[in-house]
């Protein structure tokens, strides 16, 4: 698929301070935390504050992307928001955020829910809405403040936080090649309405969901493309944990090297929503002109989104300090314990509440 | 306008008192102040009653004909008039009822003040007492009564090197007062180390920085001071009734560290009783949060911006030092139900000066001043009495 | 607290609305309808000018709030500042993510996007500014 001259026109990012080491949550389960960390290859996980969620994740990222690239709220056609942990389950987190940069009223905004790929399944709709003419700049948000039940495996990479992307064809740091999709039903992750917490189906996460859409996918833009990995000097995977990219990345014959800027899990986490975007947002944070990308996302349920970007001369000049660099929420973390984490993610019940 | 006199003082205990309502703690108020005069019920013409929250403590409005119904007093059907001014809802109402008769439209009156506020769970008194501040731009944000004052308290250690100890000692103090005061909330003594180790509340400020919610109500009957004599052997004067107010939200003042208001209101009061501030030896403050009350040493012209802090240090304040403040035990010992203090204030001072305050009773003074304020200082009332010779 | 006390005043406490006194040139927040420095309120009344902070400030006073009020049980300790804005205005607002032990007068910050309070588990949320340090503020002693 294919959206002529649309690319990045801005992005940001923003991640939660705090940080819990998988130490740190083994220890109050029984668990060799240090092994089921170093299984996962995570470090440390996220935490938001108990006054963070969904909507305000999204808002100062897509602050950030505003500020970076001088955007005027005005100029801004669409809001999409993709997370699977909406603060609402009717109410958008869209118009919220529209409301928050000041680009409401005239605008068209919507939730987007997918699992992790809700982000950039937002991508590809605002690069058909400015490829046709439709808006000029379209924001696309990949979000969330991911929980898993306590003690469950989910529980060592479930975090937080969000990329916000402005999609425009003038000016562009990154141009957007090519988009493709893998899609099928498969259950492999998944929450009812009205369940704190997401169930899953175990090992099956693996082969069948994760590993076949997302090698499926990356092939498949590939070979639509007619490039293979060396063509790329960047490569981002969705990030459920730090293992399960670098094992994608191997199959499809990507190496460490290509991968180093895109993963971002094994320090903040599984951002969900945000994993991929916040990838990519590093790999931009560090990217020269004339350097191709390629993105593949993937979301639960099941399906892959893939993305062929490379990065315009605009990238010289463009503004990669404002808010937080990606690295520095990458090396840097108020460390918290599992009381704390406790009562920050509402595991801590008051009455009356 | 002619004089006011202070003909008579009612007060009940203040404290929990958890077997008795707001309208018979009313009643008993204006009933003792009635008696210590000479005059009866068919003599007076109207009712003010001070009250902050009675709406959302009791689910009570309209109180100021429920207090002059159960006062047996519905078939005089004279006017009875509720004021609000936040904490300084008792001042207010003092100040008003002070128009009416100087007005010379009314000659006697009860006026009273009163608070019924252990009826609600703790929490929702806290909420019903935040309600003096900027709800929109304050209270949204996170912030508590006591959080404000400690913003305050903070800016003036900044400022003027004022240091925790120095507002601590407001609190020991009152306590050291409140402890020979029957009609008291806490008649504990407690200590400098005791105040500085207390559980915090919103630092500086410790738990006892932070006056305690009470019940209890107090009156006064007013007339005109030509006839005071034949209702009362020692009528007191009110020489000042003075009310002045600020910006609301304590973010908007011009200085954190002073309340303005109060200043204002001083000043007008000194101008009035034709006084100066260096020749006032007692006086009853307004210290709802310890940094409250070392503040108004200075807002009320006792002591230069900056230099309470070593006067209490000093002990240049206590009974019977060159200055007494809250002889009653203050808002911190002697109680706080809100309605109601501005009221206990004038009546301790008139006991003070008619020589009836028993074991705490100050020698030798001729005048006395009240500080009554409401939120964090948007309204400041000062009052000034004076003995009659 | 009803769903449109709140949402009215949206503009302000999202993106922190305030007017200026055509007279004086004062910024006020919250905006104000007359310029209270003004001793002539007819300059301004009508004529203030809508206006917005840029969100940065210092710390112009702080305490650590132990006791919360009423909708804030799960933050306690938090910290409430009065915030100097650049602008001119003092706002009073939350610090956010810092060790009360870190917290200074003058300190730089800037305006952040949080949840202030819910009304309950089924009510709305309330979104608003509270105030987070520059970046590596607390470290420059």
């Amino acid at each position: 698929m294919r959206a002529e001259g649309v690319g990045i026109v801005s992005y940001g990012t923003y991640v939660p301070r705090y940080r819990i080491t998988p130490d740190e949550i083994g220890r109050v389960w029984g668990v060799d935390g240090v092994a089921m960390g170093k299984n996962l290859n995570i470090h440390s996980k996220s935490v938001p504050s108990p006054d963070e969620d969904t909507i305000t994740i999204s808002t100062e990222a897509l602050r950030v992307a505003m500020t970076r690239g001088g955007i005027d709220p005005r100029d801004i056609g669409a809001v999409y928001v993709g997370s699977e942990s909406h603060p609402y389950a009717v109410k958008p987190t869209a118009t919220i955020v529209a409301q928050a940069i000041g680009a409401t009223p005239n605008l068209t905004a919507a939730d987007f829910e997918f699992a992790c790929k809700a982000g950039t399944a937002a991508i590809q709709v605002c690069m058909g809405l400015v490829a046709s003419g439709m808006i000029k700049y379209g924001v696309a948000i990949g979000s969330d403040t991911s929980q898993g039940a306590p003690g469950d495996a989910l529980e060592y990479s479930a975090s937080a936080g969000g990329g916000a992307f402005i999609l425009g064809k003038d000016p562009i740091i990154a141009k957007i090649n090519a988009t493709q999709s893998y899609t099928t039903d498969t259950p492999d992750f998944w929450r009812r309405e009205g369940q704190r917490y997401p169930s899953h189906g175990g090992r099956f996460t693996g082969e069948p969901a994760y590993f076949r859409h997302v090698t499926e996918c990356g092939k498949g833009i590939m070979a639509s493309e007619g490039t293979t990995p060396a063509d790329y000097q960047h490569v981002v995977f969705h990030q459920p944990n730090g293992k399960f990219p670098q094992r994608a990345g191997k199959l499809l014959g990507f190496n460490e090297d290509q991968m180093r800027y895109g993963m971002v899990t094994p320090w903040i986490g599984n951002t969900y929503s945000g994993a991929a975007l916040i990838g990519l947002a590093n790999v931009l944070d560090h990217a020269k002109p004339s350097e191709r990308i390629l993105v593949v996302g993937y979301g639960s349920g099941a399906g892959s989104d893939a993305f062929d970007l490379t990065v315009t001369d605009n990238i010289t000049n463009f503004d990669r300090q404002t808010g937080t660099p990606v690295q520095h929420d990458l090396d840097h973390g108020i460390p918290i314990n599992y009381s704390i984490y406790a009562k920050f993610r509402g595991k801590i019940r008051l009455s009356g509440e | 306008m002619r004089e006011v006199a202070i003909l008579g003082i009612g007060q009940t205990q203040f404290g929990e008192l958890w077997d008795r309502s707001f309208r018979e703690i009313g009643i008993e108020a204006g009933f003792k102040a009635l008696e210590s005069s000479k005059l009866s019920s068919k003599d007076l013409s109207a009712l003010y009653i001070g009250n902050m929250a009675s709406g959302a403590f009791i689910d009570q409005e309209h109180v100021g004909p429920l207090v002059l119904d159960y006062s047996g007093l519905a078939g005089h059907h004279f006017p009875s008039v509720r004021v609000e001014a936040g904490e300084a809802s008792g001042a207010m109402a003092l100040a008003q009822a002070y128009l009416a008769v100087a007005s010379g439209e009314h000659d006697f009156v009860v006026v009273g003040g009163a608070e019924k506020m252990t009826d609600v769970p703790d929490d929702r008194g806290a909420a019903i007492a935040s309600s003096t501040m900027d709800q929109e731009w304050e209270r949204v944000f996170g912030a508590s009564m006591a959080s404000l004052w400690a913003l305050a308290a903070r800016r003036h250690m900044i400022d003027h090197g004022t240091k925790r100890e120095d507002f601590a000692r407001i609190s020991v103090l009152d306590h050291e007062n409140g402890s020979k005061n029957p009609l008291a909330h806490f008649r504990n003594k407690i200590s400098l180390d005791a105040v500085l180790a207390a559980n915090p509340v919103s630092s500086p400020l410790g738990m006892l920085d932070c006056a305690p919610f009470s019940d209890g109500a107090a009156a006064l009957v007013l007339g005109p001071l030509e006839s005071a004599r034949k209702y009362t052997d020692t009528p007191i004067r009110i020489a000042a009734s003075q009310i002045a107010t600020d910006f609301v939200a304590l973010m908007h003042r011009k200085d954190v560290t002073t309340v303005e208001s109060t200043v204002v209101a001083a000043r007008r009061a000194y101008q009035r009783a034709k006084i100066e501030p260096s020749k006032i030896h007692l006086a009853e403050i307004h210290d709802a949060y310890s940094i409250g009350g070392l503040m108004a040493l200075e807002d009320l012209g006792f002591y230069r911006k900056g230099t309470a802090g070593k006067a209490l240090s000093d002990g240049e304040i206590g009974n019977g030092a060159r200055l007494t403040i809250n002889s009653s035990g203050g808002l911190k010992a002697q109680g706080q139900p809100f309605g109601a203090v501005g009221i206990a204030q004038v009546v301790e001072i008139v006991r003070q000066l008619r020589g009836e305050a028993g074991p705490r009773q100050v020698s030798g003074q001729e005048v006395g001043l009240t500080h009554n304020i409401g939120g964090t200082g948007a309204t400041s009332i000062v009052h000034v009495l004076t003995r009659v010779n | 607290m009803t769903v449109a006390r709140f949402w009215r005043e949206t503009l302000r406490r999202y993106n922190l609305g305030a007017s200026k006194c055509p007279e004086c040139q004062a910024v006020f927040f919250p905006p104000r309808s007359v310029c209270p420095n003004c001793s002539v309120h007819r300059k301004s009344l009508t004529k203030m000018e809508a206006c917005q902070l840029s969100g940065r400030g210092v710390v112009y006073s702080y305490t650590t709030v132990h006791e919360a009020a009423d909708g804030f049980e799960m933050q306690v300790p938090y910290v409430l500042a009065l915030v100097k804005m650049a602008e001119g205005p003092m706002l009073t607002g939350q610090i956010v993510d810092v060790d009360p032990k870190d917290i200074r007068e003058g300190l730089p910050v800037r305006a952040t996007f949080r949840r202030l309070r819910a009304d309950g588990d089924d009510g709305v949320i309330h979104y608003g500014y509270k105030f987070a340090l520059e970046n590596g503020a607390a470290a420059k002693k």
